[in-house]
């Protein structure tokens, strides 16, 4: 902890790290000065006058240096105007003066001159009731003015500064927040002021629109109802909403949300969620969200969700009973024992997942991850330490990021990284292509598709780059599956493993390695006993397969092929998918939004997440399905509640060990102090009363031998003439099935395309903006040509989940459509 | 007492009932075919009043329902276009209903409302047969229009209508 320095607010006499400002040290020792262009995740900038206090300070005798006293007290000079307490730091035996005639005064003149130009359309404002202007009105405004009304201006009040963000021009009272918050936090300068005095304005200066995926957290910080988003947008009024708490389930980050939820008569009068917020844990997501998390949470409503238990009856599917539909999976799953295949995706809870494996194991079936990347059990030999906080990590300390690109794959993460590299800590950024990470990385590594082992072997020759990983003081990987499949990223993650255990970062906090993995918990399906297979076509093959929460049918055209040759189908998910449709028995399982359970995140994080609205339905939650249908094999599990299924978790998977949905709920205090009640502070983001989660403890960390099996080489793959190497990479806004129900991302998601470098393009005559063919291993395709000069030549680089099925590094016939035009 | 005693008291009594019978006016209304006028505070069913052009005073603020001590009121708003405008400025109820068996009838909501949309009537003729019929919609309880033109939504010229809050006048006193 760094000095603290003793000073008097209001009298009282309280103490606050050095350095701190005025306004923060008064948070602090509980005196609200009120404020709106001072944030305590943002530099002070002394913007709106609205903090101003008296501050006095003591006077010293230059001779001596000591302070001069009077009638045996220190003596005090005041200055003759009123400071701001913003951008004052606190400073040994400070007076400061907040609620004294003087200081209401000026506090008062600053109200009164903000209203001047303010529309006050609070009854429909989307920030009436949770409005720091309103609040500090109230508090702190004369109540009158003296301001003639006929002067007010008339500014325009709709200006889409993107397609999710929408301005209120009239509400602004520039305060430049949201600026700071885009250039300081999330290092995107895309928004500014234009004109000057009276005619300010916020405009966005990028094209597309306020090009962030951070733009939603603007709105949360914003202290007038100025940024209004498109989902939100008259939604309801602030006071009228419920909040429970929950965890976006949207990537391996885990970031704490809000979830709130209002009657509405639009869904025919049911409890829908309203809007996602987020909820402060300062070693997640501090109070931040991103765009993704916030806006794509739609795909849990809709008239696609399964309501009741079918099964298939002359080759339809027709509803049944829940006895039935188990009945009739469990009796073929019994008859196809040997061939009995469970197959799941990190879309399900800790507790979904611990019953199926529990009844892949008793049933003498397999249980298969839905996922293009390995490693999860290097993680959990040699993941990040307990205690670890990317919030931490700076100066002294490193960070890998190879075959990811974080910006588009764990969106939170990459702002923690890049505020890890503000504060000094060297950021290496190793991908075969530009990412947005290498604008605020120390070292950039280049390389081809296909030598990820060669980048990290090659820590081990003396470079600049080895030496600053080495020498660290802490050093953190992140690993991903650009370019990569289970065997690639398999062999990648034991080199990675390898390096930190060479170099010593294992077994502490911000130590270690971790998966960026493509859902939210994959790493728990890891803890469980789930792995991924390199060849999922030949392990369907001919099996009875139990698929949950998984879509391989609409994802893979080779997937749907080998689903077809399968004894049994039984799908378990909450939306009609294209997999439902083959199915033979379909159960329909709740959200997230309409259950409890646990998620653990890439940083090993174990968190709750709770039930906000009721279930649609006949729906049930996973684990209680799979309890049914286990109960009719013969196999008992525990089905009533997920803190039973939980506790029986805890008691057998090791790493888990002792956990209990009381030691995940726990919170303790974070600094800054965010909540309801000083919305004007920190933003509307929710304080944490539901618990801030555990991390678990990694084996090299608990003592344990590391044992890191030895690396393989991958054969290289060999594209003739006529062939491209093609990679997949993957994308934020995707055509996955809880992005698309978004109807406003529809922009972000955008069309279908391959990136080429110029020369390769050149090669098959392709031009920018052209369709080509694209044929692989039984997939056909069509996309749009983007050039990438980043990437190598002879590659074409794929999105996951955009409509053409790439899972790993494949050889891939290239054709030049005759005519340019659109793809489908 | 004398035997006419009673005789006596029972003419007085009679005469009393023809005197008020012939001098006094009637005081009974036969309702229903005859309706007392009501008093000009009296709070009776709501109405969702207009402006003289039609448009409808309620911006769906959610006001009113904040304000009702029953929890009467459910408001939920939607966002006006020019081309389908239901109320000035940005914002209007899609949704407004009052369950009148809950209502008090206390007139919370009309003090609560920023633009005097939500006003108690002279209605006082609510009777239900069963309790989905008590809650109003909000076609129910708007004003009717005197021509087909004043209907809401309708096609408004653009940018005329851009102010949600009636214009704040500076205080006169
Ligand atoms: S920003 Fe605040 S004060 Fe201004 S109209 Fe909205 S709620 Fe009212
Ligand atoms: S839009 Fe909001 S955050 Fe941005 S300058 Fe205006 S008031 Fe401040
Ligand atoms: S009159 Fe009173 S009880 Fe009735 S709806 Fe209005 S506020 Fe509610
Ligand atoms: S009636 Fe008045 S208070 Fe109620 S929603 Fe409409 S405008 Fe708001
Ligand atoms: S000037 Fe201090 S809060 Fe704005």
């Amino acid at each position: 902890m760094s000095k603290q320095v003793t000073l008097t607010i209001n009298g009282k006499q309280v103490t606050a790290p050095e350095g701190l400002t005025v306004a923060d040290a008064a948070k602090l020792a509980g005196v609200d000065i009120p404020v709106f262009c001072h944030h305590p995740k943002l530099e002070p900038v002394g913007m709106c006058r609205m903090c101003l206090v008296e501050i006095g300070r003591p006077v010293f005798d230059r001779a001596t240096g000591q302070p001069v006293m009077e009638n045996g007290q220190p003596k005090i000079q005041f200055m003759p105007k009123l400071e701001t307490a913003c951008t004052n730091r606190v400073s040994e035996g400070m007076v400061v003066l907040t609620q004294s005639e003087k200081a209401n005064d000026g506090q008062r003149g600053t109200v009164e001159f903000l209203l001047t130009s303010h529309p006050l359309d609070c009854p429909i404002c989307d920030k009436g009731g949770e409005c720091p202007l309103q609040n500090l009105t109230m508090e702190h405004g004369s109540g009158k003015s003296r301001f003639n009304y006929d002067e007010k201006q008339h500014l325009e009040k709709m200006v889409p500064l993107g397609e999710l963000i929408y301005l209120d021009r009239e509400r602004c009272i520039q305060c430049a927040r949201c600026i700071r918050f885009q250039d300081e936090v999330a290092g995107e300068a895309v928004l500014g002021f234009d004109e000057r005095g009276r005619h300010t304005q916020i405009i966005s200066i990028s094209e597309p629109g306020f090009d962030s995926v951070f733009s939603g957290n603007t709105t949360d910080i914003c202290p007038v109802g100025a940024l209004t988003t498109v989902d939100f947008r008259f939604g309801a009024r602030p006071w009228e909403l419920k909040a429970e708490a929950s965890i976006c389930s949207q990537c391996p980050v885990g970031c704490n949300t809000t979830l709130n939820t209002r009657r509405e008569a639009k869904a025919g009068g049911e409890i829908v969620v309203k809007r996602v917020m987020p909820r402060q844990n300062e070693e997640v997501n501090e109070i931040w969200l991103c765009d993704k998390g916030r806006f794509a949470y739609h795909y849990t409503e809709g008239k696609e969700r399964l309501t009741k238990p079918m099964v298939r009856k002359d080759e339809k599917l027709a509803r049944a009973s829940w006895d039935n539909a188990t009945k009739t999976a469990a009796e073929n799953f019994v008859a196809n024992k040997k061939d009995f295949v469970v197959l799941a995706s990190g879309r399900l809870s800790n507790e979904d997942l611990f019953n199926l494996k529990s009844l892949a194991d008793t049933a003498g079936g397999e249980a298969i991850l839905y996922s293009d990347m390995d490693g999860g059990e290097l993680t959990q030999l040699v993941g990040v330490g307990a205690g670890t906080n990317l919030g931490t990590m700076g100066k002294g300390d490193a960070i890998l990021v190879i075959a990811s690109d974080l910006y588009e794959e764990a969106p939170i993460w990459w702002l923690r990284v890049k505020q890890a590299a503000d504060r000094g800590a060297t950021v290496i950024v190793a991908n075969p292509r530009a990412t947005k990470l290498d604008r605020f990385a120390t070292y950039t590594i280049r390389y081809s598709y296909g030598d990820e082992l060669k980048t990290i072997n090659d820590f081990e020759k003396k470079s600049k780059i080895s030496d600053a990983f080495t020498k660290a003081k802490n050093a953190v990987i992140f690993y991903g599956n650009e370019g990569l499949g289970v065997t690639g990223t398999s062999v990648l993650s034991s080199a990675c493993a390898n390096l930190l255990k060479e170099t010593g970062h294992t077994g502490s906090a911000n130590n270690g390695l971790i998966g960026v993995w493509q859902r939210a918990n994959d790493q728990g399906a890891f803890e469980i006993g789930f792995r991924p297979v390199a060849d999922l076509e030949k392990a369907l093959k001919n099996k009875a397969v139990y698929i949950v929460g998984a879509d391989p049918v609409g994802d893979d055209p080779n997937l749907a092929k080998a689903l077809k040759n399968v004894k049994f189908v039984a799908v378990q998910d909450i939306r009609e998918t294209a997999t439902t449709e083959i199915a033979d028995v379909v159960f329909p399982a709740q959200a997230f939004t309409e259950r409890d359970g646990t998620l653990i995140s890439g940083e090993r994080r174990v968190q709750r997440f709770y039930a906000a609205v009721p279930a649609v339905g006949d729906s049930k939650p996973d684990y209680a399905i799979t309890a049914m249908l286990a109960k009719q094999m013969g196999v008992i599990l525990q089905g009533t509640s997920a803190s039973v299924v939980f506790d029986i978790l805890a008691n057998s998977v090791e790493a888990l060990n002792e956990l209990t949905y009381d030691a995940l709920a726990q919170v303790k205090e974070q600094w800054p102090l965010v909540g309801r009640n000083d919305v004007y502070y920190g933003g509307t983001t929710y304080d944490n009363t539901k618990g801030l989660g555990v991390q678990l403890i990694p084996l090299a960390q608990a003592g344990g031998a590391v044992k890191i099996s030895k690396v393989r080489k991958e054969a290289a793959l060999r594209p003739k003439d006529k062939e491209l190497l093609a990679v997949p990479s993957n994308k934020l806004y995707d055509l996955g099935v809880t992005v698309q129900t978004a109807e406003f991302l529809e922009q972000r998601i955008g069309e279908t395309s391959v990136a080429m470098h110029p020369t390769t393009a050149k090669k098959f005559e392709a031009a920018e903006g052209q369709v080509v063919k694209l044929s692989f291993d039984g997939v056909q395709a069509e996309a749009v040509v983007k050039f990438d000069e980043t990437i190598g030549t002879g590659v074409v680089r794929i999105p996951r989940s955009m409509g053409i099925a790439i899972r790993e590094p494949v050889v891939a016939k290239v054709q030049v459509k005759a005519a340019a035009g659109k793809a489908k | 007492m004398g035997v006419f005693d009673p005789i006596i008291e029972l003419t007085k009594g009679l005469g009393e009932t023809l005197r008020s019978f012939l001098m006094e006016p009637t005081v009974t209304v036969s309702y229903p075919e005859e309706k007392r006028p009501v008093r000009p505070r009296f709070r009776g069913r709501h109405v969702l009043k207009r402006y003289d052009n039609g448009l409808e005073k309620c911006i769906g603020c959610s006001l009113c329902a904040a304000a009702c001590p029953a929890d009467a009121i459910f408001v939920e708003a939607s966002e006006n276009t020019d081309e389908k405008r239901f109320s000035p400025g940005e914002r209007y109820a899609s949704t407004y209903e009052i369950n009148m068996l809950r209502c008090i009838y206390c007139g919370f909501c009309e003090d609560a409302c920023p633009t005097e949309a939500i006003v108690l009537g002279d209605n006082y003729e609510l009777s239900f047969l069963n309790r989905r019929d008590a809650i109003y919609s909000k076609d129910m309880l708007l004003e009717p229009v005197s021509s087909e033109n004043m209907l809401t939504p309708r096609k408004v010229e653009a940018g005329v209508f851009t102010r949600s809050v009636p214009e704040m006048q500076n205080p006169t006193d």
